[in-house]
């Protein structure tokens, strides 16, 4: 396969899949991150955590 | 204490080893533990990063986040390349290898159902775009230079077409998006939506109005990356992105209340 290059994946494409997807399985321990309401919030708050930072961490290198 | 077990996918058995040097969430190897002839893949974690307070306080720190993200994506990448894995969702975490064991047990018919209909696919992300309409890009589309207006009809007409691209593009993004999912969802065996991404958060420029993954049949891939680069024409201000392949992350967690799935 040639048409895709394999660029660094952006941690928001990861997000999506690692925090709404995946087999959720009751863990031992595991808090409640099904609770796809609950990310949002953590992702919001990420959202101002990130604007203060310089440079953007996951910001596609040149 | 020998730390906990964070369990990043359940896999059919599989032949090849992963490549070396790979490490996990937390630094430690990835390890397969084999019960009821389904494997788990694991890796031992510190516990002090793992308690339900840890956890919720880890998560909205941002560098941990993205280690345990990437650690997380880069056992999943590896198991993609041998086998088609079941990844779980991002921290999911036992006190140890009979906690793994008995998930497995108590999930077991489950897990083989879901694993059976992912086997040999792989997941697509397609995203569109709506970027600000380029000035003048009527002229430019129809190969014209944007030459002086012949006439005051012709000034006003161009004017009018200009103020009304940006509406336009709206108007062309929403049906351009429709058309392609549609498409893109006839070829795939399934789709899901995710919510379009913050641009904020992506750092992308231009809003995001379609994020959406597509399962396809590793052996079609090549014929649906062709269809997605010839979908996406040269539509002006919209723009397609494509990542993948990913493992079925979109398509793990779904398949509890659907029975009926037809092959």
């Amino acid at each position: 396969m040639t048409v895709v290059e394999r660029r660094e994946i952006a941690l928001v494409d990861l997000l999506d899949r690692l925090l709404a997807g995946g087999v959720v399985v009751k863990g031992d321990i595991t808090l409640r991150i099904a609770d796809v309401d609950l990310v949002r919030i953590d992702l919001n708050a990420l959202i101002s955590s990130v604007n203060e930072q310089v440079p953007s961490p996951w910001g596609d290198s040149p | 204490m020998s730390g906990l077990r964070y369990v990043y996918a359940v896999c059919h058995p599989y032949e090849s080893p992963l490549q070396r040097q790979l490490s996990g969430v937390s630094g430690a190897p990835p390890k397969r533990l084999t019960h009821h002839g389904l494997v788990a893949v694991v890796s031992t974690v510190p516990e002090h990063e793992f308690t339900e307070e840890a956890l919720r306080a880890n998560l909205e720190d941002l560098d941990w986040l993205t280690a345990t993200a990437r650690a997380h994506q880069q056992v999943i990448d590896a198991l993609t390349a041998v086998t088609s894995p079941l990844p779980l969702r991002l921290a999911t975490v036992f006190r140890d290898d009979s906690g793994v064991r008995s998930m497995i047990e108590a999930r077991e018919e489950e897990l083989r159902r879901v694993l059976d209909r992912l086997a040999g696919r792989v997941e697509w992300g397609v995203k569109v775009y709506v970027e600000k309409p380029p000035e003048s890009s009527d002229d430019s589309r129809a190969g014209r230079p944007p030459a002086k207006a012949a006439s005051g009809r012709d000034y006003l007409r161009r004017r009018r077409d200009q103020t009304r691209a940006h509406d336009d593009v709206w108007q062309r993004a929403s049906e351009f998006s429709d058309r392609l999912h549609a498409t893109l969802s006839a070829f795939a065996e399934d789709s899901r939506m995710h919510a379009p991404q913050n641009a904020a958060l992506s750092g992308a420029t231009g809003r995001n109005v379609l994020n959406a993954a597509y399962l396809v049949p590793r052996a079609d891939s090549e014929e649906f990356v062709e269809l997605v680069d010839r979908e996406k024409d040269d539509v002006p201000g919209i723009r397609v992105e494509l990542t993948g392949p990913w493992a079925a992350y979109s398509f793990a967690g779904e398949f509890s209340e659907d029975p009926g799935v037809e092959s």
